[in-house]
């Protein structure tokens, strides 16, 4: 298994270590709930060091970034994000990603750990116009700092304005003494926060001065079992369960990332697909009978007929009940459409709800 | 962590305390702890005749579902209604207030097939 800079450090701290797609990560600290909370009201920090980042260089780096996404990535300019994704030459998806425009004609594409052979082969594959690629992956520590708390923590460790970083954006500094760290207001749990990437021989640094800082906001160290259920109350899609090879972006609701103003891989498939209507869709539910959808539940109508299976579930711990995420056939993904979950052989009551799931108390 | 020596083991990790021919069955530290924050419990209702090994409920925690086995064959003589409301108790206190049922034991025979404590914190261990 592959191990993370700051693994030995996450096993003091007491994690529960789980093999995660080849990486040896830790799934919880203390408990799920207690560290869902945690970055709900305070902050939380993610080592997310699995993930995958590639720079992509030169006059043609764009017109493959333009070629391979289905969002307009010509709309970045240096210090700005997006969220983008991948499709595959039959409009389903390779995998789902951020962009980073780091400067004119240099680009950072951040993709899923387990992915990252698989993205950077189906780059190298339509990569004809001689980009310069880089897999910075091994050398490169990411941690993502959560929470609303997250922006007071970090500011005391630079001396950039980082309330001046809206969302999706992001700069280039020096943080707890370390030059060269790429801060971006990005995140995977619908709270405010950033994510931050540099050199993993500053990894321990960095950790500490994060934690020392955010000793009296009561920081903690946030494992993946929260980060999944945070991003499922947000409705976010994770790679693997809710999308996939066999899933287009347009099924799966990411139509606001598939832009027809331009050509892609499979970008004619997928108009097609939008033009003739979807036959499934993704949707969120919550149950009304007692019990926990899980991905591969299968979901029917009230007629007992299958209409689609659940690809995500958990016990949402904001919200203090079970919610899910399937696709379920086009008639019947109306909101508050009744639906029925097969939970060990009974079919559970449950409606269709808007995205997300949890909206933050203003 | 810790198994008491009044109790009996299964390898499933639940636990049985044996008071005459009845016994309260809940699940060993150990499973909890694997378990993580436990958010709903599914039992059996009381009356319904369960065999030994048979499934009589499941937990849920945030992040899998578990089944629960019976330690011996019986009847769901009670069900401790508290977990409905607060599941956390198994969490919290797996071998006092988060007991899971009562069940009659209607084969004494069986309880040599379970394990002792020493036998079950044997097989935890690795």
């Amino acid at each position: 298994m592959k191990e993370v800079p700051l693994s030995k450090i996450h096993q003091q701290k007491g994690a529960r270590m789980i093999d995660f797609g080849g990486w040896y990560m830790p799934v919880s600290y203390t408990s799920i709930i207690e560290e869902h909370n945690c970055v709900r009201n305070h902050v939380g920090v993610f080592d997310v060091s699995h993930m995958g980042e590639f720079i992509l260089k030169g006059p043609h780096a764009l017109e493959l970034i333009q070629r391979c996404t289905s969002n307009d990535a010509s709309v970045l300019t240096p210090g700005k994000a997006q969220y983008s994704c991948f499709p595959n030459e039959k409009g389903g998806i390779v995998d789902d990603l951020i962009v980073y425009c780091l400067e004119k004609d240099v680009y950072m594409l951040v993709v899923n750990a387990s992915n990252t052979e698989k993205d950077w082969n189906w780059l190298c594959k339509h990569n004809t116009m001689g980009v310069e690629m880089i897999d910075i992956s091994e050398k490169t520590t990411l941690l993502a700092v959560q929470g609303p708390d997250a922006l007071t923590v970090l500011q005391q460790l630079t001396e950039i304005n980082l309330s001046s970083v809206s969302y999706y954006s992001f700069i280039k500094g020096t943080l707890a003494g370390i030059d060269n760290v790429l801060i971006a207001a990005t995140g995977y749990t619908g709270e405010p926060g950033f994510e931050i990437f540099f050199d993993k021989i500053h990894s321990e640094k960095i950790w500490n001065a994060i934690f020392e800082t955010g000793k009296k906001f009561d920081i903690k160290p946030i494992g993946l079992g929260a980060r999944d259920s945070l991003r499922l109350e947000m409705g976010y899609c994770l790679y693997g369960k809710d999308i996939d090879d066999d899933t287009t972006p347009l099924e799966a609701g990411l139509g606001w990332i598939t832009k027809f103003t331009k050509e892609f891989n499979s970008s004619n498939i997928l108009l097609n697909q939008k033009s003739l209507g979807l036959k499934k869709k993704l949707v969120g539910f919550e149950m009304i009978d007692k019990g926990i959808p899980r991905s591969h539940y299968q979901i029917f109508d009230n007629n007992k007929r299958m209409i689609g299976n659940v690809t995500s579930g958990t016990h949402s711990p904001s919200l203090l009940k079970p919610i899910g995420m399937g696709y379920v056939t086009v008639e019947n993904s109306k909101q508050e459409n009744e639906i029925f979950i097969s939970v060990r052989d009974k079919l559970l009551k449950a409606k269709i709800v808007k995205f997300p799931f949890y909206k933050k108390k203003v | 962590m810790s198994y008491p020596s009044s109790l009996k083991y299964t390898k499933n990790h639940e636990w049985l305390l044996i008071e005459g021919n009845i016994g309260t069955v809940g699940i060993t530290n150990f499973a909890q702890s694997e378990l993580g924050d436990i958010v709903f419990i599914e039992i059996e209702s009381v009356g319904k005749n369960i065999k030994q090994d048979e499934i009589f409920g499941t937990v849920e925690a945030v992040k899998t579902v578990s089944d629960l086995f019976s330690p011996v064959t019986g009847k769901v003589l009670e069900k401790n209604e508290e977990l409905s409301t607060n599941p956390d108790l198994v969490n919290k206190d797996c071998y006092g207030k988060g007991w899971i049922i009562k069940i009659s034991i209607d084969n004494p025979t069986e309880i040599d097939a379970l394990l002792s404590s020493s036998q079950y914190e044997e097989i935890v261990a690795h």
